[in-house]
């Protein structure tokens, strides 16, 4: 008895179109969100991230209506991160049906923003987002820092000491995206993954790099991670989520079957 | 028939999970509002609540839900669905936001997890608690119809309900301590969890909810 491990698919939306493309066999329209949530919600999903890349103003509209749309027909958690700068981006996500928002880069540039809004809406609702990559000191001791701009742009913060201050400011929860494994299929980066799950007393996320069942249980049993994100494996019908959720509970992971 | 479900709004958060999912469960009106004659005229209503309890409880005591409550549970004796930190607000006190003083309608405390909080064996548990834990059944409750026993529900919180009268308990959860996840007193019914975003189970509660005639 106790609090089962999460598995959560990840869509990438632009415009309000899943990309990185969607293949279940049996869909009208794979790159309609709505209808995406919707499957993984009839397959036991646990919860559902909504990450938003677009990059026009206009667009922004469209991804409200998604996540209203998907209030409506998906009664499991859902996450909206992508393009959150402000406590009234925040506000209008939670409006619109998000049950917690990512906050990524605009933490960074304001490490303030994390703690208004976990005190305006709860720390329950507020997720930090890190993309870490592995820098190495020259003793070779692993470190990892976190990177802007899908992994280009280097920022010179620890990625640990960064997650534990995010912690102290009020995030309710760590969403942790290695940038070196994110889209390799070579599964999670369970150092930096194991690092922080230690560091911090709120739940973390293990994000990048799931190319196999192996990988997911992995993110938990060796990373710590009180839940694991994929999207890929699951966008192209390799595994389903009741798949990954027998094989992880045949390696003695408590999850919800 | 459900009639009209009222789902108090006093201003804190997003209730349009609550109502989409009231809705799909098949209720037959809902309505989302802080106006007492519209909740006076309803036929059941859901005391919601998200975010720290001193901001809700500012909210509740400003529009004046705390006597609408006392009338719609006592006198007029409706249906009602208290959910997550409409269920704290219930209590006598909260630990949450330095100790906050709450509507005193079940006599209890509404503790903090603590910090660090151990698992059976030991482990550390993270707080908030946040997933889906399974709810242990302790009473035969007509809004635990069609449910199984331990089945899972989606909690997030980092305080958790401890009520005085050990009799109201109708469903308990393990995390570190065993906590008070469902209260049943008369015509009242209160979740630590989310129903809504509970999946299956969470709509089989609902859907329970608005069939219930009210009695324990």
């Amino acid at each position: 008895m106790g609090l089962a491990k999460r598995i959560i698919p990840c869509l990438d939306v632009e415009n309000g179109r899943v990309v990185k493309g969607v293949n279940f066999v049996d869909i009208r329209d794979a790159g309609d969100p709505v209808e995406i949530a919707k499957r993984y919600n009839e397959q036991g999903a646990d919860e559902i991230t909504f990450l938003d890349i677009t990059a026009s103003h206009e667009g922004r509209d469209t991804t409200v209506h998604t996540v209203e749309k998907i209030a409506e027909e998906v009664f499991i958690p859902l996450t909206v991160g992508g393009g959150i700068r402000a406590v009234e981006d925040i506000r209008i996500m939670l409006n619109a049906g998000a049950d917690k928002v990512a906050i990524n880069t605009a933490a960074i540039h304001n490490p303030d923003l994390v703690r208004e809004a976990a005190e305006r809406f709860g720390s329950q609702c507020i997720v930090v987002a890190i993309d870490a990559k592995r820098v190495d000191d020259v003793d070779n001791k692993p470190r990892w820092e976190i990177f802007t701009h899908g992994g280009r742009k280097p920022t010179g913060i620890d990625a640990v000491a960064w997650a534990v201050k995010m912690a102290e400011l009020g995030a309710g929860e760590i969403l942790l995206t290695s940038m070196d494994r994110d889209g390799t299929k070579n599964g999670f980066e369970l150092g930096v993954t194991r690092a922080i799950t230690d560091a911090v007393g709120i739940p973390v996320i293990a994000s990048g790099g799931v190319g196999t069942l192996d990988h997911l249980a992995d993110g938990v049993l060796l990373g710590g991670a009180d839940a694991v994100l994929a999207a890929s494996i699951f966008h192209f019908g390799e595994f389903t989520v009741p798949e990954a959720k027998a094989y992880m509970a045949a390696k003695g992971i408590e999850v919800r079957l | 028939m459900s009639g009209i479900v009222a789902v108090i709004d006093y201003g804190m958060g997003n209730l349009h999970s609550v109502a989409s999912a009231l809705e799909h469960v098949g209720a037959d009106k809902v309505v989302v509002t802080h106006d007492a004659e519209l909740i006076r005229s309803a036929d059941r209503v859901v005391f919601p609540g998200v975010g720290g309890i001193r901001d809700c409880m500012t909210e509740i005591r400003r529009l004046k839900c705390d006597e609408l409550l006392l009338d719609v549970l006592g006198a007029q004796h409706k249906p009602v669905l208290a959910i997550c930190v409409g269920m704290q607000a219930l209590m006598t006190h909260s630990q949450e936001n330095g100790g906050v003083d709450c509507l005193d309608i079940v006599p209890g405390e509404v503790r903090f997890f603590g910090k660090p909080l151990l698992g059976e064996t030991g482990e550390r548990l993270k707080v908030p608690h946040m997933g889906w834990n399974q709810v242990q059944q302790v009473s035969n409750h007509a809004l635990w119809n069609g449910i199984e026993d331990n089945s899972r529900f989606y909690f997030v919180h980092s305080y958790y309900v401890d009520a005085l009268d050990r009799n109201l308990l109708a469903g308990s959860v393990q995390y570190g301590v065993s906590a008070d996840a469902a209260l049943a007193r008369d015509n009242l019914f209160a979740v630590q969890f989310h129903p809504e975003k509970s999946h299956t189970a969470g709509l089989q509660l609902l859907r329970n909810f608005i069939n219930w005639n009210g009695q324990c």
